[in-house]
């Protein structure tokens, strides 16, 4: 071992010399004159800055700022102190949970990310599957409109104060307590309240915004029970809907799944789908036949078609084929009506009866729990509040502020209530003018249970830590009955016994033994049904995006195009073109595309609701009006506010007499994602009819070729393009079924929430630039074709004008489209920068660093899917959306990128999704399995109409879709050779 | 010393001697701006502050401050790319083509020509650039090595050969020019007094490259002028052809076109003959030209825009009968639309402007009329405008799927930037002729003794 040499710097320090250890200590041998000169003020002033001293200030202080300037912004962030044991960061964890708003309910399978829901998709273990408005629901959670904590007569209050308060004067009120609630269907909760009205004596109202109570009525004096009766789409060979919505809104259950079941072609066998109905809805969109009818003549309809089963008379003319089919398929159909009159659905039961469909199609036994409202009650209740009986009232999940008819009477009576309690989110119409404001948590944040399918119960638990000081509607319940329990432990006891705790809170639902409720055999009376029928009417529907209007703060939704009429951020009221032009009524494109149209004043009785934007519809009946519910809210938030106008004002029932429409000067600017809506005689959509589809599998479907020096070859045949290798590895192949597409629109929605795509407001939207990653266009048959125009020896100028203009009654066929993953991409080569690029694996990818964005691929792309940011979408304060708010940011999924402006963007292929489960099967040193590659739209689609997966795993059903005789490709004499195909649309109709 | 057919015209109007010409190409340089000059300055000078301000906000803003949208991703900005292209064809033919055929008459414009081809190019350059979503990446477009960062290009992309053959056009166009200036710089230079402006002596002392006069000069002169002549016209040709590529090679129909070299090139002649015709009509009135820019070089270059207006008209007919022919019906609608669909005004304007109008120059009475031929320019001016907008835009909006046709309307972002173009192509213009000598004079005064009046008599 060598020592290091040392060297002294004295000899004092040799002999270790305690002055000079000291002095070690000090930096300066000697003390500095600090104080002497700085704190000697004279002395500073007197003293000069020499040239040098101000070049070493000068120096200094740069040096010092630059230094400053050099520290990284602090982000407030706080790790874990000891790492939960569920969360790995970048690995998302799922839950088990159930969704219910009071209108809309599915069981859901919930994706977490280090602690924040991220994405809703459908739990496949329970027969419901999420639309687009439960998908959507993972951005309400994150709404920054949401309260932070108990409020009393607007200003913030605390939950011990709120409780001491609300507890003393329910004590003392001399009226009665009421609890208004949506329709509960969650029995613990019930049992909640049914303690807290024991307590205080209390009346518990339940209320629907859109009312089912007719139909609730309907079926206790027909069977002796209020409930609905589970229903079989899937059972029924004849399905007649009487304007029932049931694909989009009417019961909000998912009946698309059990819709697309008995219409697969291949089985040679489709149900017959008939729809009377006035306004163009998503069902009668998807109908085989669809015949017009104003609100009076359905109630007609359904009148001649009870009295021509029970042969009293013969069939109207319009359903004289519908009575035939119903004849030939008894117990094997299924009618429908959406009238909330009792009357009519007590008729409609009775042919039902009479077809012998309960028990088959329809199911009383095991009654469907999820509507429950009572319309007598409410109005009593409100009656009550005006006279000053009641004492208290807490109003929990509902807002009938805006959703009554009467809500001015509402707003009356609630200032003779002393004590007014509101469990709202948010402050929303209601909760405004209430005293307490006690913030319910969201769903997300929520325990619950729902019990809707009679024996089923979905449990719903908590995928996220409360995110502001809120408290669940149950637990303040329980509070002010003064009991000790939280509900959390009070619902699992509640339970106790009837399932595995685990188990259940694992698969997000159980089933249990429970009694059959009582149920007579039909025993209504029948009576004749009173239509007034008048020169115009009015139906009222739900949109597709909006519903109830629970979400109209959800921009995503705002932003979601309605698929009849692609128009958004809007409610309208549609007329009939004969109509529109009877009165007067006109659309127009201004010069940038963008769709104008006239306003008017609508009038309902004593209602009017001033400057309602008019849509001319297509297939809507003449003489008749529809006014879409959920908008016209004016407590709702930022994204939701006064837009559009309020339709539950006129009221619940589509019996409406005394309508009068006056125009108004000025006119509306629609924000419409889809300004033609005809094929122009076009083929996108291949389609052919049930009896030409089994006699010819090709049928509608034919080979795509060109004469060639060799003879005709095939469109996909000829290239003159390096082809790719796609044998060796996967091939990513999506397919999509047009029959079972029905255009609902949960596939865009869950695009939007797995990719980022940006929400850009109204204004963009109407300049054509929606982000949309995938769209679903929607096109309308015109009396107008090839064949048509040969018959009349029309010019081909006259021919396209004709072609643009859509049939009154339109056949209409939804696509959805999205980058179609070209394997000859028209993008890829003309892009400068090669910022597009193709995969091995048949994806077009898209390199967003790279972009400088000439917009030539989007502009050289086919199908028009690539999407532009033509602003900075993402905090900019010119578009506050969610992406402009911390809060609402927190709903970004962190495997996709926020694109910046300048770029372009496009469908991926959830490419973060395909790299997940190829790295997992990695690990696991495992093949990629058949169902674990998944897109967000395959997820969301209820119908299965999309079907992803590799070509290549021989496995898979994707292979025997690509051979299958109804795919093609989309534009396939441009032979882009695409990734994406599509299955031709299969209608049964009949000559 | 060439000879020339006494019958031919002068072009050399008057009893110009050597001298004579020396001090009326010098004139504009060495005397004072007059009113007209200093009004028309201004106004292009508020049109480029225009045009500033427009690209300055489109930078910080984005593209969304333009009218496009997702159906119509390129409109104004590639529009005035390609006409701003084309107008600069007519400075390299009339310089190179009209050289190497020993056309004389050329060498009146030529210079002009030339300067125009320069500042129209400057104009084009700009359009890729900011068009661009993130110009401040535009370095991404050029092939530097990858260690530099950016990395390595798209050869397939017509819009990279766009990069090659503008910058190319505009190098070998500016070297063309600046050689044969040099002569005349040092002519000025010469004659600049250096007592009175040292500063100005000075300045075109480093200009004209210390030009003798020598016959060393001269020889080294007349073969650099050659060879770039020769490597100049093929740009003619090229850069057009490939401007026309970002279209022919498209899948759009109405782009996807093979006639489209060929068309584009006419075209562009086209475009830049009535570019010339609308800047020297004004430009030999303004500085008094009159006797070297004579109603004979107005007559020659309103045969060539008849002939490539006819060229021109023959490429849209052509068009029209292929969708017929080929029983595409994507073509046929394309074509249909652009006819009789919401953009028919402007397949009219241009129609109008580019195929029916120049029909008028078969009468000599017209083509020799100088106000008449003004107005005819500006109508092609703005017909070869109509023309790119009717490819692009109406091509665009209606393509394939008929779910996303769309409209495109221009906002005043869009107009600021073409407007200010506008300006700033005139501030250059209007800048260059007050220093420049605008006409080629060294050449020119060859062929005084051949071509001009007075030898004529």
């Amino acid at each position: 071992m060598t020592k290091a040499k040392k060297y002294w710097k004295g000899l004092a320090e040799l002999a270790n010399d305690p002055a000079i250890e000291s002095l070690k200590e000090n930096e300066f041998t000697e003390k500095l004159p600090v104080d002497e000169f700085l704190g000697d003020d004279e002395k500073l002033a007197n003293s000069n800055t020499s040239r040098r001293d101000f070049l070493k200030f000068l120096g200094f202080s740069t040096a010092a700022a630059t230094l400053a300037a050099c520290e990284t912004p602090v982000n407030r962030s706080i790790p874990y102190v000891v790492k939960p044991e569920e969360i790995t960061p970048g690995v998302a964890n799922w839950y088990a949970s159930t969704y219910y708003d009071g209108n809309d309910f599915s069981n859901v399978l919930v994706k977490t990310r280090e602690g924040r829901p991220i994405f809703i998709k459908r739990n496949d273990l329970a027969s419901s599957t999420p639309n687009s408005r439960v998908i959507a629901s993972v951005l309400s959670l994150y709404d920054s409109n949401r309260l932070q904590g108990p409020m009393k007569n607007g200003a913030p209050t605390d939950w011990a104060t709120a409780d001491a308060e609300i507890i003393k004067m329910l004590k003392s009120t001399q009226g009665e307590v009421v609890v208004l609630t949506n329709s509960i269907i969650s029995p613990s909760t019930q049992d909640v309240i049914d303690g807290f009205a024991k307590k205080y004596k209390a009346k518990h109202v339940q209320y629907d915004a859109i009312s089912y109570s007719g139909m609730l009525e309907a079926n206790k004096a027909s069977f002796g029970v209020r409930a609905l009766p589970t229903y079989h789409l899937d059972k029924a060979d004849v399905i007649v809907s009487f304007g029932a919505d049931f694909l989009n809104s009417w019961l909000n259950v998912d009946f698309e799944r059990q819709y697309a079941a008995n219409r697969k072609p291949e089985s040679g066998k489709m149900s017959r789908h008939f729809q009377i109905e006035s306004n163009l809805s998503l069902s009668g969109s998807n109908a085989d036949v669809r015949i017009l009818a104003k609100p009076s003549e359905q109630k007609t309809l359904i009148e001649n078609l009870y009295n021509t089963l029970k042969g009293n008379t013969t069939a109207d003319k319009r359903i004289a084929k519908l009575v035939d089919e119903l004849e030939k398929s008894k117990g094997r159909s299924l009618v429908i009506a959406d009238s909330n009159d009792a009357k009519v659905q007590i008729m409609v039961n009775a042919i039902n009866n009479m077809l012998g469909n309960y028990g088959t199609t329809l199911d009383i036994q095991n009654p469907f729990y999820l509507k429950k409202g009572n319309d007598a009650e409410v109005a009593s209740l409100i009656d009550d509040m005006n006279a000053g009986k009641i004492g208290a009232l807490i109003v929990c999940g509902a807002n009938p502020a805006y959703t009554l008819p009467n809500a001015s009477a509402f707003e009356n009576g609630l200032k003779k209530v002393p004590l007014t309690v509101s469990t709202a989110l948010s402050m929303d119409e209601t909760s405004n003018m209430m005293t307490y404001v006690c913030p319910d948590r969201h769903n997300l944040e929520s325990w619950g249970d729902a019990h809707v399918f009679h024996g089923t119960v979905g449990l719903m638990q908590p995928t996220i830590q409360p995110l502001f000081d809120s408290r669940q509607m149950q637990d303040s319940f329980l509070a002010w009955t003064e009991r000790s329990e939280n509900y959390y432990a009070l619902m699992q006891s509640f339970w106790s016994g009837k399932m595995s705790w685990s188990r259940a809170i694992h698969d997000g639902l159980f089933t249990y033994d429970l009694a059959k409720p009582a149920i007579s055999s039909f025993k209504a009376t029948v009576n004749n049904i009173a239509v007034n029928s008048s020169d115009l009417e009015l139906a009222l529907y739900q949109s597709t995006a909006m519903g109830d209007g629970v979400q109209s703060n959800n921009p995503w939704l705002q932003e979601l195009p309605d698929p009849i009429t692609r128009a958004c951020w809007d409610n309208y009221l549609t007329v009939s073109v004969a109509t529109a032009q009877q009165l007067g009524l006109s659309n127009w494109s201004v010069s940038n595309g963008g769709l104008n149209g006239d306003k008017v004043n609508l009038t309902v009785g004593e209602h009017t609701l001033q400057n309602v934007p008019v849509l001319i519809q297509p297939g809507q009946a003449i003489g008749t009006l529809g006014l879409a519910y959920g908008y016209g809210r004016t407590h709702a938030g930022k994204a939701g506010n006064n837009i559009g106008v309020n339709a539950f004002g006129l009221g619940f029932d589509n019996s409406f007499s005394n309508i009068s429409i006056t125009k108004v000067e000025g006119e509306h600017e629609f924000a419409s994602v889809q300004l033609h809506h005809t094929m122009m005689g076009r083929d996108m959509v291949k389609e052919a009819s049930l009896a030409d589809f089994i006699k010819d599998p090709k049928a509608g479907n034919p080979d795509v070729t060109f004469a060639t020096h060799v003879g005709d070859m095939l469109a996909r045949d000829i290239t003159i393009y390096k082809q790719f290798d796609h044998e060796s590895s996967h091939f990513w192949n999506l397919s999509i079924d047009l029959t079972s597409c029905i255009g609902c629109g949960a596939c865009v929605v869950a695009c939007h929430s797995e990719n980022n795509v940006p929400v850009v407001g109204k204004d963009e939207i109407r300049k054509s630039r929606d982000m949309h990653w995938l769209r679903i266009d929607r096109y309308y048959s015109s009396e107008m074709t090839e064949e048509v125009a040969e018959e009349q020896d029309l010019g081909a100028v006259a021919k396209y004008k004709a072609m643009e203009v859509p049939s009154a009654n339109p056949e209409i066929a939804f696509q959805p489209v999205m980058c179609q993953h070209c394997n000859q991409a028209p993008c890829e080569n003309v892009c400068p920068v090669a910022a597009t690029s193709h995969s091995a694996e048949g994806q077009n990818h898209m390199a967003y660093n790279r972009c400088v964005g000439t917009r030539y691929c989007a502009n050289n792309c086919p199908y028009k899917v690539r999407r532009f940011n033509w602003f900075q979408y993402s905090d900019n304060d010119q578009f506050d959306y969610n992406m402009n708010d911390d809060l609402g940011k927190m709903v970004l999924n962190p495997d996709v990128v926020v694109r910046s402006r300048g770029v372009m963007e496009k469908c991926s292929m959830c490419i973060q999704m395909i790299q997940k489960t190829k790295l997992d099967a990695k690990k696991a040193g495992n093949k990629v399995a058949d169902e674990d590659a998944q897109t967000a739209c395959s997820i969301a689609c209820p119908t299965n109409a999309m079907v992803f997966g590799d070509v290549n795993d021989k496995t898979h059903a994707i292979g025997e879709l690509k051979k299958n005789q109804r795919q093609y490709y989309l534009l396939e004499e441009i032979n882009t050779e695409p990734s994406v195909f599509y299955q031709t649309k299969i209608r049964n109709k009949k000559a | 010393m060439q000879k020339e057919a006494p019958i031919r015209e002068p072009l050399i109007l008057g009893n110009k001697s050597y001298h004579d010409i020396t001090v009326d190409v010098a004139k504009p340089v060495e005397g004072k701006a007059n009113k007209l000059w200093w009004i028309v300055f201004g106004i292009s000078c508020v049109m480029f502050l225009w045009w500033l301000l427009s690209v300055g906000y489109t930078v910080g803003k984005g593209i969304g401050v333009w009218g496009l949208n997702k159906t119509v991703g390129w409109a104004w900005d590639i529009t005035n790319f390609v006409w701003w292209v084309g107008i600069g064809h007519a400075g390299t033919l009339i310089s190179a083509v009209l050289l190497l055929f020993r056309q004389k008459w050329r060498l009146s414009i030529n210079r002009s020509a030339e300067a125009m081809t320069i500042f129209a190019v400057i104009q084009a350059a700009m359009f890729p650039g900011i068009h661009m979503g993130r110009p401040w990446l535009a370095y991404f477009v050029f092939p530097i090595p990858n260690e530099f960062g950016s990395l390595w290009v798209n050869f397939n992309s017509p819009l990279l050969w766009d990069v090659f053959a503008i910058s190319t056009y505009f190098s070998v166009s500016l070297v063309f020019w600046y050689v044969g200036l040099i002569p005349d710089f040092a002519m000025i230079r010469d004659r600049v007094n250096e007592k009175i402006w040292p500063m100005r002596k000075k300045v075109y002392s480093i200009l004209s490259f210390g030009w003798s006069g020598r016959a060393k000069d001269w020889q080294r002169f007349e073969e650099v002028s050659l060879v770039l002549a020769g490597l100049a016209t093929p740009l003619v040709f090229s850069v057009h052809s490939i401007v026309s590529f970002d279209f022919a090679t498209s899948v759009i129909p109405g782009w996807h076109t093979t006639i489209f070299p060929p068309y584009f090139v006419a075209g562009a002649v086209f475009s830049g003959f009535a570019m010339v015709q609308t800047l020297l009509l004004i430009m030999r009135k303004v500085v008094g030209l009159e006797a070297y820019i004579t109603i004979k070089h107005v007559e020659y270059m309103n045969i060539v825009i008849m002939l490539t207006g006819n060229l021109v008209g023959i490429a849209y007919l052509t068009e029209l009968f292929m969708a017929w022919y080929s029983g595409v019906e994507f073509e046929q609608y394309a074509f249909l639309n652009r006819a009789t669909g919401p953009y028919w005004w402007a397949y009219w304007s241009m129609m109008t402007c580019n195929v029916i109008s120049p029909q008028l120059m078969w009468f000599k009475k017209l083509r020799t009329n100088i106000v008449f031929t003004f107005i005819l320019a500006l109508f092609v001016n703005i017909g070869m405008w109509f023309e790119r907008f009717v490819i692009i835009v109406t091509s665009l909006h209606r393509d394939y799927l008929p779910s996303s046709w769309s409209m495109f309307s221009p906002t005043f972002v869009d107009i600021g930037i073409f407007v200010g173009s506008i300006g700033f192509f005139f501030v250059l213009f209007l800048l260059y002729s007050r220093t420049f000598p605008v006409i080629a004079q060294a050449e020119l005064k060859t062929i005084v003794k051949s071509s001009s009046e007075q030898y004529k008599k």
